[in-house]
């Protein structure tokens, strides 16, 4: 394996936790909520899937423990936002709080314990072509349940009539309710996709990336995920070149401090959260293509008059 | 008035044949202690269109969506066809057969017009299909569209046509139509006219809500008339005139206004614009195109033209929320196109913007307060050195209260806690109260009730009358007709010439507003 495919390997997998969690906050969003917690939801879900999988010895029931567990955050958030109908950024500044200090407690009696890596697929033959070989055939199954993801994601949202109506409800809540539709009910199952979603980001670090568990392992990940939301203008597939540009942004500085590029190794950490501020402040200059494409009811609460 | 239903025998016979199509007994709706509805009993035959009648705040918009399952009524029986039927939500009533046109269009504007009627029809099919099916009914109905047009992109005759065509897709046989014309130019109203009465001649029954009593007797087989909640009478809207129509909706007879007076040409000029242009701020506004106006003390000059043809843009550029790009703007000679808001404001001008709440008033702020913050820079003496005098503040919400009628449950609510009706009334009332040499209003009786819109078109022209310069931006012809000395349409950003109200007619505004004689852009609309 050459250093170059190396690099591009890693990249991959610093990319992968990042698409899960945009991915999931994308459908969120394109039903109009807006969910600041992922952070916590992604922290929950690594605690979770850790746990499982060291308790059972099974990293498959791992991974279904971090999805349960981001579902189950998910739900909290949907409860108060959509039913009780408070502010979701508040609601999602608290969630993410919670879950970093909830992921905290579970985790104290896991820290240090070698964690149960998920092994890689090995298709003979197919694996061993050099470069693309690796990089296309021999990931972890998680990336292409990621990838997959996103296929299933922009079919359903552009193809199909659930998706049709998903992006109506964050487009027009008070239409989408007067033509019928069940606003609270498909934001509500928006979200708990959201929050499996950040379950599987945050199980992919706990599981492939560093198996192992440690205080705030998700460092600040879900709210990169937060902002290629923003920098895909809800497009999913930009949200997957996205998720490689920051990944591999956040892989080019390790490797850089490794090459003793004399740059201070705390300016290149910063890399990945100056690089979201300034692509952040680049889209917002095109306003043109945001407006056409931000769901124009993201963030506004929905009371039906009854 | 203690009137009676008093249908003409003719027609009245003519009901009684067959079953209705809807009908509704003793239907009541309450919001709290709030009677929105109170036991209303009316029936819609087949083929007829039924006029519901009544001012803003009288119950129809609430009774309307009972019927289409949108709210669900305290007590009373909907039958449909002569069968009991209980409407639970909106595809209930599609499915029996009910379609509904919105007044505030239901439409999502990021979809396409395919994706926006495939949303309203269960089990609509292939995309490809429907497009079809689209194509064929808006030509067959003289309705064109699209079906791969995002909405955001279509004009506000367009986008009704978007939803009425999606209604015809479900072969109907009652469509609701929520003041349909109140967004038309007249020509494109009587497009929609031809379209209705074909409905009506193929056995569609056709329920019309509309305060616009000429066009009701025009097109509408039989009226229904509700105020405060109440069925007060039912008439046949051809045998009646137009006053009594309107005094039957009121409950009294209309006050009639002083009619204007010639303006000298020595007026001076106290708010002049010329060649104002700028570009559009997002891609859903309109580009201002080089406009020029200039309004004398002592005259009205109105501003027609259908929403969405550049007033908004229009309004925040003469008010300083938005500076100019390029051109000036004069306020008694003196030159203000870099000045913001309160700047203009000392020079002693009045702006009244259409949103009233979040633009013209803050919601959770008491009245009083509200009006501290429009007058916070005019040196009028409610800010001495920082400090608010709130006493002053509250005698000025006195005063517009009692001026404007405005209706409230306490002495100083917050803005929010006010009718729509109401809190227009008094944002116009604190801005009129000022006795501004240059009035900028829009929309000025949007929303309130015929009686409310006398007072404030009266005080308009009282205001004119001593001498200020008055600009209303309207897209109510009957208004604009009834207080203007000249009259102006804004259509793609553009301002036609100003012309005298005297010499215009209703079919040369219509003309104006699809910018036929501007720049062709408006064939589309002509037919």
């Amino acid at each position: 394996m050459t250093m170059f495919e190396g690099i591009l390997l890693t990249i991959v997998t610093a990319a992968t936790p990042l698409l899960f969690v945009a991915i999931g906050e994308l459908v969120s969003e394109r039903a109009g909520v807006l969910n600041l917690g992922v952070e916590g939801m992604m922290a929950v879900g690594a605690v979770c899937g850790f746990a499982i999988a060291h308790l059972s010895g099974s990293p498959i029931l791992g991974i279904f423990a971090a999805i349960l567990g981001g579902m189950i955050m998910a739900s909290l958030f949907a409860v108060v936002t959509l039913i009780f109908v408070a502010n979701q950024v508040a609601s999602g500044l608290a969630l993410t709080l919670f879950g970093l200090g909830l992921s905290a407690l579970i985790g104290d009696a896991f820290v240090g314990i070698p964690g149960i890596g998920l092994p890689k697929i090995d298709i003979p033959g197919l694996s061993d072509i050099p470069v693309i070989g690796s990089l296309v055939f021999g990931l972890d199954p998680l990336t292409y349940l990621a990838v997959a993801i996103t296929i299933a994601v922009s079919w359903f949202l552009f193809r199909t009539r659930g998706g049709l109506i998903l992006r109506s409800v964050g487009d027009n809540h008070v239409s989408a309710h007067a033509l019928g539709y069940g606003v609270v009910r498909v934001r509500f199952m928006a979200v708990l996709f959201g929050g499996a979603c950040a379950g599987l980001g945050g199980a992919y670090l706990s599981l492939v990336y560093t198996p192992q568990w440690t205080q705030n392992m998700t460092a600040g990940r879900g709210w990169i995920a937060l902002a290629l939301v923003v920098f895909a203008s809800w497009l999913p597939y930009r949200v997957m070149i996205g998720a490689v540009l920051f990944g591999g942004i956040s892989i080019l500085q390790l490797h850089a401090q490794g090459f003793n590029v004399p740059i201070p190794s705390q300016f290149l950490t910063m890399l990945p959260y100056l690089t979201t501020v300034i692509v952040l402040v680049l889209i917002s200059r095109n306003r043109t293509l945001l407006r056409i494409n931000t769901p124009a009811c993201l963030g506004q609460p929905f009371v039906p008059d009854r | 008035m203690g009137t009676q239903p008093n249908p003409a025998g003719d027609d009245f016979s003519k009901r009684l044949e067959g079953v209705a199509t809807l009908s509704a007994h003793g239907i009541t709706k309450d919001f709290g202690a709030l009677r929105a509805n109170d036991s209303v009993d009316f029936s819609i035959m087949p083929g007829e269109i039924h006029a519901l009648l009544g001012e803003n705040g009288a119950g129809k918009s609430t009774l309307v969506k009972m019927l289409y399952g949108v709210l669900q009524p305290t007590a009373g029986e909907i039958r449909w066809k002569g069968k009991p039927a209980v409407i639970l939500n909106p595809a209930a009533a599609r499915r029996l057969g009910i379609g509904m046109v919105f007044q505030h269009f239901s439409l999502f504007d990021a979809l396409t017009v395919a994706e926006n009627i495939a949303l309203a029809i269960e089990g609509a099919g292939a995309m490809s299909q429907l497009r079809d099916r689209i194509t064929k009914v808006s030509a067959e109905y003289g309705l064109p569209l699209n079906p791969d047009s995002v909405v955001a992109d279509l004009s506000v005759g367009q986008r009704q046509r978007v939803e009425i065509v999606r209604c015809l897709l479900q072969e109907p046989q009652l469509i609701i139509m929520d003041e349909p014309t109140s967004v038309l130019t007249p020509q494109e109203a009587d497009d929609l006219f031809v379209t209705l009465k074909r409905l009506a001649s193929e056995g569609c029954s056709v329920l019309y809500i509309s305060h616009r009593l000429e066009e009701v007797r025009a097109i509408c087989h039989h009226a229904t008339i509700l105020r405060h909640g109440k069925v007060v009478a039912e008439c046949d809207p051809k045998q009646e005139t137009a006053a009594r129509l309107a005094s039957l909706m009121v409950g009294e007879e209309v006050r009639q206004l002083n009619p204007p007076e010639p303006v000298p040409d020595s007026a001076p000029v106290r708010i002049a614009v010329h060649g104002v242009s700028q570009p559009r701020p997002h891609p859903f506004a309109v580009a201002l195109d080089n406009i020029t106006l200039e309004v004398r003390g002592g005259e009205i000059v109105s501003i027609a033209g259908v929403a969405g043809n550049g007033q908004d843009e229009f309004f925040d550029v003469l008010s300083g929320e938005v500076l100019a790009a390029s051109g000036t703007i004069e306020i008694d000679g003196n030159d203000c196109r870099r000045q913001g808001v309160n700047a203009r404001r000392r020079l002693n001008a009045a702006f009244v913007p259409e949103e009233r709440l979040g633009h013209g008033a803050v919601p959770r702020f008491k009245l009083s307060q509200n009006v501290v913050l429009t007058r916070n820079g005019t040196r009028e003496g409610l800010v001495r050195t920082g400090v608010v005098n709130f006493l002053g503040a509250r005698s000025i919400v006195g005063r517009v209260t009692e001026a404007f009628d405005v209706r409230k449950g306490t002495p100083d609510p917050e803005a929010a806690a006010l009718s729509g009706g109401n809190l227009q009334k008094f944002v116009v009332g604190r801005e009129y109260d000022r006795k501004p040499g240059v009035f900028v209003v829009s929309q000025p009786t949007w929303g309130v009730d015929a009686g409310a819109a006398t007072t404030i078109r009266q005080a308009l022209v009282d205001l004119a009358r001593a001498g200020s310069a008055v600009l209303v931006i309207s897209q109510d012809l009957d208004e604009i007709l009834e207080i203007s000395d000249r009259i102006a349409v804004i259509s793609h950003g553009k301002l036609s010439t100003p012309r005298d109200a005297s010499g215009i007619t209703r079919e040369e505004i219509g003309l104006l507003m699809t910018g036929v004689s501007d720049d062709g852009q408006g064939a589309a609309h002509a037919h």
